[in-house]
């Protein structure tokens, strides 16, 4: 509540600092405006920055320190044998002071002391909300009234604004950089902390994925085993049927679009392959799970093959018909950059249509393709939906894509959903494999995004 | 490929003796049958290739066809739903204690006077939803003069009875096999055939939350859900995005830092979306503490995702602007970032719209992320605000197909269809826009 008014203050005394600024501006130098050296809403943008900026940015470190300061200050005050303890007893401490005070059930009778606290920090939020409000209100008119003071005809408005708004433009593309540190460090640490429990040998060259934890010490077949082999072995299977699938079908598709089909074709094929490119991953494995694995199963069965419900194949034509358009729409690019003149040379030489494209087009634009398949490889890998749906959560070793296998992202997919604790090596078994997938298919596009950059020089 | 090509060019040659300098007949004969023969095999080779091109593309076309064809097939039926003709009672002493299941049982027996033992009742009062007392609750609670009078009301049947009335039930199975008693399907019949029981438009679908029954179940949490998320990714990605874009195309200098930034915007658009779920998990819900299941953090984490496809689009419209718009605007006095705002921009908005509807679009239909969020907690209530648990239509749709009951299938289906139908607005909205404002310089 505090927070919105906060921010429609803000926002309203930014909206008068820009008026009085602008009027100030012209005021100044007696409405002959161009004796000013900026344009005057560039003063009105000066005075509205002055009023608005320094009181978000405290707003901003506020709000992000605040939930961390008060819950200390309220765990400092609780006796010593609460807040003593390993590290899972005092985060559960937290976790209930925090749910009490949002008013969620925790579904059992919580400490009275821990109730205590839990209003305190009610209490401490609220008052430190006000406070803030107070604080950044005060803060907005003192920059109202200073940036005000500043306006006059010397005033170099423009430049002051200007080197606001770059900065903002720089922190802007620094995002995308944040976003890859906070993956990297958010997965690493993760996975750091399970290989303190699980050794990185034994999880990546182990043959044994059983990730249930034992609760008991005497409990039979939850002995928690995380070799994760059966895992990329279950990736490598969908992953090699998804691409004998995409493959031949998109590069042909790619050909047959950009070399043989008219104007008229083109422009309904187009479109209606990149409406299977904007299908979500979730329609296919629907697809995948309830028509194409009960369709794969009676033609197992009609051939008198063993087939399991939930087949590798299925999950994996499925995935290929997905990644089709992603091919071809990116081969279709390679074919079109290879310059006619060499299409030209080759029909010259009485070469016909399809010679000329298997023996000039194509190994000219090889390595654009190559890139392109590493990147749907790369897709294929990182898919998610249509294994979870579609292939089952068994962990097999096999080669044989009429049983059901399981995929690294359906792993770390099933481990998180629902709930579970934070600090068992079964949760924490994700984030290693979050890590592996991620480095695997971080080399794949590096390597395709060279392999792209590099090729796409040679015609320019 | 060299000697290839030279006996073509004499094979291609029709009758070798109407032109000079060409080679003796007899011996142009016995080449030129050789030559005709790889020529047809040449051009066979050539018509295979075109064949197999045509072929993959139809297959591609025929995947489409028989996707949607599939689904439309499964899901069309769930915008109606099986309803039940009553003619109930209000007593105003079970009215006034919110006693509603009895008036209703009471109106359905009376239908079938020659049902009298208690299983056969119990049957009967299968045939009704369980949701049937409420819709009787709200429909007392909006006009309380209908207490203490008789009236004819259709209340939702149970959803085994649905999908009995549009045929989904084999009725040549045997009872054990179908999974719907013999008992049922007589009761239901009679229904039919006196016409107390027939199928309505679904509101139920659009309007209600989640729910075990799935004829109570609907995508109206959903949609909302997934309006508050897309919200926030909008709010979030488009300024960002956009402003980077303006950076790196108009201002970075070219150095190792902003090919850095290039490299791994490029990256980030090709990571998969599962990591981002997990970049979530442990940032925004482990470390900053942020609610789980909300659409703020789903679209914290959306926003993310995005960011590079909407980065890599707005770079693409900008570059497009022919740099001479730029020399005009600077050479009469404007500032970079006045000439960027006041004359690039504008022009490479279009485009840059393009791409950010696209983004929108992959971000509605995103769901492995949102998994890793939290985001599939089975939520009944719509919500209210971006901290309130909430679920969106692909996680959605994800948790129906998990349901046994043959009626989500159904569901699931539909629900399927308004996704795509929305996608399909979007992503044509970005084609017309695309075609309408397309300019050549």
């Amino acid at each position: 509540m505090q927070l919105t008014l906060l921010a429609l203050i803000l926002a309203l005394l930014a909206v008068i600092g820009f008026m009085t600024g602008r009027s100030r501006a012209a005021a100044s130098v007696g409405g002959r405006v161009a004796e000013l050296h900026s344009v005057p809403s560039y003063h009105g943008v000066y005075v509205a920055l002055w009023a608005g900026l320094p009181a978000l940015l405290l707003f901003v470190a506020w709000t992000a320190s605040e939930g961390w300061l008060v819950l200390q200050l309220v765990l400092s005050s609780l006796p010593e044998r609460l807040t003593t303890g390993d590290g899972q007893s005092v985060a559960l401490l937290k976790a209930d002071i925090l749910n009490i005070a949002r008013g969620i059930a925790t579904g059992r009778e919580p400490d009275p002391l821990v109730q205590d606290a839990a209003r305190r920090y009610a209490e401490l939020r609220d008052l430190a909300d006000w406070s803030l409000l107070a604080v950044g209100a005060s803060l907005a008119v003192a920059g109202l009234g200073w940036g005000r003071h500043r306006i006059g005809p010397d005033l170099r408005a423009r430049p002051a604004v200007e080197r606001v708004v770059r900065v903002a433009l720089v922190i802007c593309s620094m995002v995308a950089i944040l976003t890859t540190v906070g993956i990297v460090l958010s997965l690493l640490f993760e996975a750091l902390r399970f290989f303190t429990v699980v050794s990185p040998l034994d999880f990546l060259f182990g043959t044994h994925w059983s990730p249930q934890m034992a609760m008991r010490a005497d409990q039979v077949g939850s002995s928690g085993s995380f070799g994760a082999i059966p895992l990329f072995a279950g990736t490598l299977l969908i992953t090699v049927i998804a691409m004998l699938v995409a493959v031949p079908v998109g590069l042909m598709a790619a050909i047959y679009m950009s070399e043989y089909a008219g104007r008229g074709v083109r422009t309904w094929l187009k479109p209606a392959l990149e409406i299977l490119a904007g299908i979500p991953t979730v329609v296919y494995g629907f697809f995948a799970a309830l028509t194409m694995a009960p369709f794969v199963r009676s033609v197992g069965e009609a051939l008198r093959l063993d087939v399991s419900s939930e087949s590798a194949l299925a999950a994996g034509i499925v995935m290929g018909v997905m990644i089709i358009p992603f091919v071809s729409s990116l081969s279709d690019d390679v074919i079109n950059a290879v310059p006619q003149s060499l299409r030209d040379g080759s029909y010259g030489l009485g070469a016909t249509k399809s010679e000329t494209i298997k023996q000039v087009v194509l190994p000219a634009a090889l390595p654009g393709i190559v890139a392109a398949v590493m990147l749907a490889v790369s897709r294929a890998i990182g898919e998610t939906m249509i294994v979870t749906m579609a292939s089952g959560l068994t962990a097999n070793m096999t080669a044989n894509p009429l049983q059901a296998v399981t995929t690294v992202t359906t792993q770390i997919a099933t481990l998180l959903v629902g709930d579970q604790e934070f600090d068992s090596p079964k949760t924490l078994s994700a984030f290693g494999l979050g890590l592996v997938l991620f480095l695997v298919t971080l080399c794949l596009n590096m390597v395709a995004l060279r392999v792209v950059r590099t090729y796409r020089e040679k015609y320019d | 490929m060299t000697d290839l090509v030279e006996q073509d060019a004499a094979a291609v040659t029709p009758s070798p003796a109407s032109f000079p300098g060409s080679h003796g007949p007899a011996k142009s004969r016995v080449r030129s049958e050789a030559f005709a023969r790889r020529l047809r095999a040449r051009h066979a080779a050539e018509r295979r290739f075109r064949l197999a091109g045509a072929a993959a593309v139809a297959l591609a076309a025929l995947m489409l066809v028989v996707l949607l064809g599939s689904i439309v097939a499964k899901g069309s039926t769930a915008f109606w739903e099986a309803r039940i003709r009553l003619e109930v009672t209000l007593d105003p002493a079970e009215v006034a204690e919110r006693n509603y299941a009895p008036i209703l049982r009471r109106a359905l027996h009376a239908q079938f006077p020659q049902v009298t033992d208690r299983a056969g009742k119990r049957v009967l009062n299968d045939l009704l939803s369980s949701g049937a007392p409420y819709e009787l609750e709200a429909m007392v609670a909006k006009n309380p003069a209908l207490v203490g009078t008789t009236l004819t009301v259709w209340v939702r049947a149970d959803d085994e009875i649905d999908q009995l009335v549009k045929g989904r039930y084999r009725r040549d199975l045997p009872e054990s096999e179908r999974g719907l008693s013999d008992a049922k399907i007589a009761a239901a019949d009679a229904l039919l055939a006196s016409g107390a029981l027939a199928q309505g438009f679904n509101t139920t679908l659009f309007t209600a939350g989640d729910s075990r029954e799935p004829e109570q179940a609907g995508i109206g949490g959903a949609i909302v859900g997934s309006l508050l998320t897309l919200l926030v990714t909008m709010a979030l990605s488009v300024p960002v995005g956009i402003s980077a874009a303006v950076y790196l195309e108009e201002f970075a200098p070219k150095n190792r830092w902003t090919d850095l930034i290039e490299v791994n915007i490029n990256n980030l658009a090709a990571v998969p979306s599962i990591i981002f779920g997990l970049l979530g998990l442990a940032v925004f819900l482990g470390f900053f503490g942020m609610p789980r299941s909300a659409p703020l953090v789903g679209g914290l984490v959306m926003a993310l995702m995005t960011l590079p496809v909407i980065i890599i689009s707005a770079r693409v419209a900008l570059k497009a602007v022919p740099p001479s718009i730029r020399e005009a605007a600077l050479g009469i006095g404007a500032s970079p970032l006045q000439t960027v705002l006041h004359h690039v921009l504008p022009l490479a908005m279009p485009g840059i719209l393009t791409g950010t509807i696209i983004g929108m679009a992959r971000a509605l239909g995103e769901t492995a992320p949102l998994l890793m969020i939290g985001m599939v907690a089975f939520i009944v209530d719509v919500p209210h605000g971006l901290t309130d648990s909430a679920t969106v239509l692909p996680v959605q749709i994800y948790m129906w197909a998990d349901s046994p009951e043959r009626a989500f299938t159904e569901r699931t289906s539909a629900a399927i269809l308004i996704l795509l139908g929305i996608l399909i607005l979007l992503n044509g909205t970005a084609v017309i826009l695309r075609k309408i404002f397309e300019r050549r310089w």
